[in-house]
């Protein structure tokens, strides 16, 4: 059977790994480099890299970091952040990453999915949604550039949209529980699970493994991107695992 | 020696550090002339099926692989690399395969609940018993699997392993047939027992 799977997020950003909450006020949390090392030794089931840099000068170190991460871990490697076009694409893959996430690109510009598709297989392209709750409509908007340009999309119809293209994943990050620690935000999740038929990874909200576990029993969706709860405090994946598994989730087995 | 088939279109570098890792040796072959000269080939693929067999048949590797195959080297298709080996592919329309494993690669019909592509870490089940590619791996390992498609073999003898997932819950996740070998999942992304795999495949003679 097809096990749940748990993806750390590693947000870099000019040669640094942070983690902020809903998109703003930045914490260093220590050298990417070394995370790798260690998600590597505890088996993580894939990694997610996000370029966050604003300066585009940063473009080079990332790669070289994930140069690097690949040539240490065997596990599955997704890349994402300032990717523009096939070129991108083409060198992420060149240098390890298994799949890509493109986010704010795709918004203007949603031939790119496709070619990407074409060019590189379906399952190597994962879409990403930033959104965020909107008070004054009561509805929820999907957003650009790491949460500075609202865009004229209804995440749903977003949704709607997209989903006539051919891509692997969607990522599904929510900006009002990012860094917040306070649980996925689960009835969005739902809804989108039920209007859609590709693997769905859920970010932001994770703040202990009962919100994971929550996930899990409560969506039918294929996989938790976590960050907060592995960079503060002494969780890991290892622990996340064996906790998921004694409430009845299947996890992977490693033996 | 093992040669690593690069026509463009594979993870080469992911391949590269897993033989690294078992600490084996190999080449990365770029030109089709040169497959003769190994003992053992890996064929990669990321992408769509017809694009690479196009690929495949215009630079000349078609011939080269079905001589090499012919002359009892042994060939590893891996994720869509598998999916090669066989007649037909019905990705993008329909378009031939390199044919070295009869039958056909038709899309995965997704179960209730199940999404698609078939994305994530899967086991496999109704493995063949004996058989040398499995020695020492764990019954219970899961494997790091990413395809829509599935490989439909003419004959049921050729299937090693099917693994549960679409439809009629269970698809083939390993072949063997003569010296052609073919896995759908990533073994070079599964450590520790892919690796296994991967070295019981190079120590097959």
């Amino acid at each position: 059977m097809l096990k749940k799977r748990i993806i750390p997020v590693l947000l870099l950003r000019d040669g640094k790994m942070v983690k902020g909450k809903k998109f703003r006020n930045y914490r260093d949390t220590g050298s990417p480099e070394s995370a790798v090392d260690v998600y590597s030794s505890q088996e993580a089931d894939e990694l997610v890299f996000l370029n966050i840099s604003q300066n585009k000068n940063y473009f080079i170190e990332f790669k070289n970091i994930i140069k690097k991460a690949s040539k240490k871990c065997l596990m599955p490697m997704t890349v994402g952040g300032n990717i523009k076009n096939l070129e991108d694409v083409r060198e992420m893959l060149m240098i390890g990453a298994d799949k890509i996430i493109i986010t704010s690109e795709i918004v203007d510009n949603f031939s790119l999915i496709n070619e990407v598709a074409y060019n590189f297989g379906s399952q190597c392209m994962i879409v990403g949604i930033d959104y965020s709750y909107d008070k004054s409509s009561n509805k929820y908007f999907v957003w650009k550039n790491l949460f500075q340009n609202k865009t004229k999309y209804e995440l749903f119809e977003y949704v709607d949209i997209i989903k006539k293209h051919s891509f692997g994943e969607l990522f599904l990050n929510s900006v009002d529980r990012d860094g917040m620690m306070g649980g996925y935000d689960i009835d969005v999740i739902k809804k989108i699970k039920s209007s859609i038929n590709v693997p769905i990874i859920a970010c932001g909200g994770a703040g202990n493994f009962q919100h994971i576990e929550d996930l899990f029993k409560k969506t039918q969706i294929s996989a938790a991107a976590c960050s907060s709860i592995f960079h503060f405090g002494d969780n890991n994946p290892i622990r996340a695992r064996t906790h998921l598994r004694n409430k009845g989730i299947l996890m992977r087995n490693l033996k | 020696m093992i040669g690593i088939i690069n026509y463009g279109h594979g993870n080469i570098g992911s391949i590269e550090n897993a033989l690294s890792k078992i600490n084996s040796k190999y080449s990365v072959v770029t030109n089709p002339e040169n497959l003769l000269s190994y003992s053992h080939l890996i064929l990669p693929g990321v992408g769509s099926f017809s694009k690479c067999m196009d690929v495949i048949q215009r630079q000349g590797w078609e011939k080269h692989i079905k001589a090499s195959v012919s002359q009892g080297k042994y060939i590893l298709g891996i994720c869509l690399g598998m999916q090669l080996l066989f007649d037909n592919g019905e990705e993008d329309g329909s378009s031939k395969g390199l044919g070295l494993i009869n039958g056909n690669v038709k899309k995965i019909i997704p179960g209730k609940d199940e999404a698609l592509p078939h994305v994530g870490w899967n086991n496999i089940i109704n493995v063949k018993e004996n058989h040398n590619l499995f020695d020492n791996i764990s019954k219970n390992a899961d494997y790091y699997f990413d395809h829509s498609y599935e490989c439909i073999p003419l004959k049921t003898n050729v299937i090693l392993s099917e693994t549960n997932y679409g439809i009629n819950n269970k698809f083939v996740s390993i072949v063997s047939d003569r010296n052609i070998y073919g896995i759908q999942f990533h073994p070079e992304k599964s450590p520790p027992n892919g690796l296994f795999l991967l070295k019981n495949f190079i120590n097959i003679k």
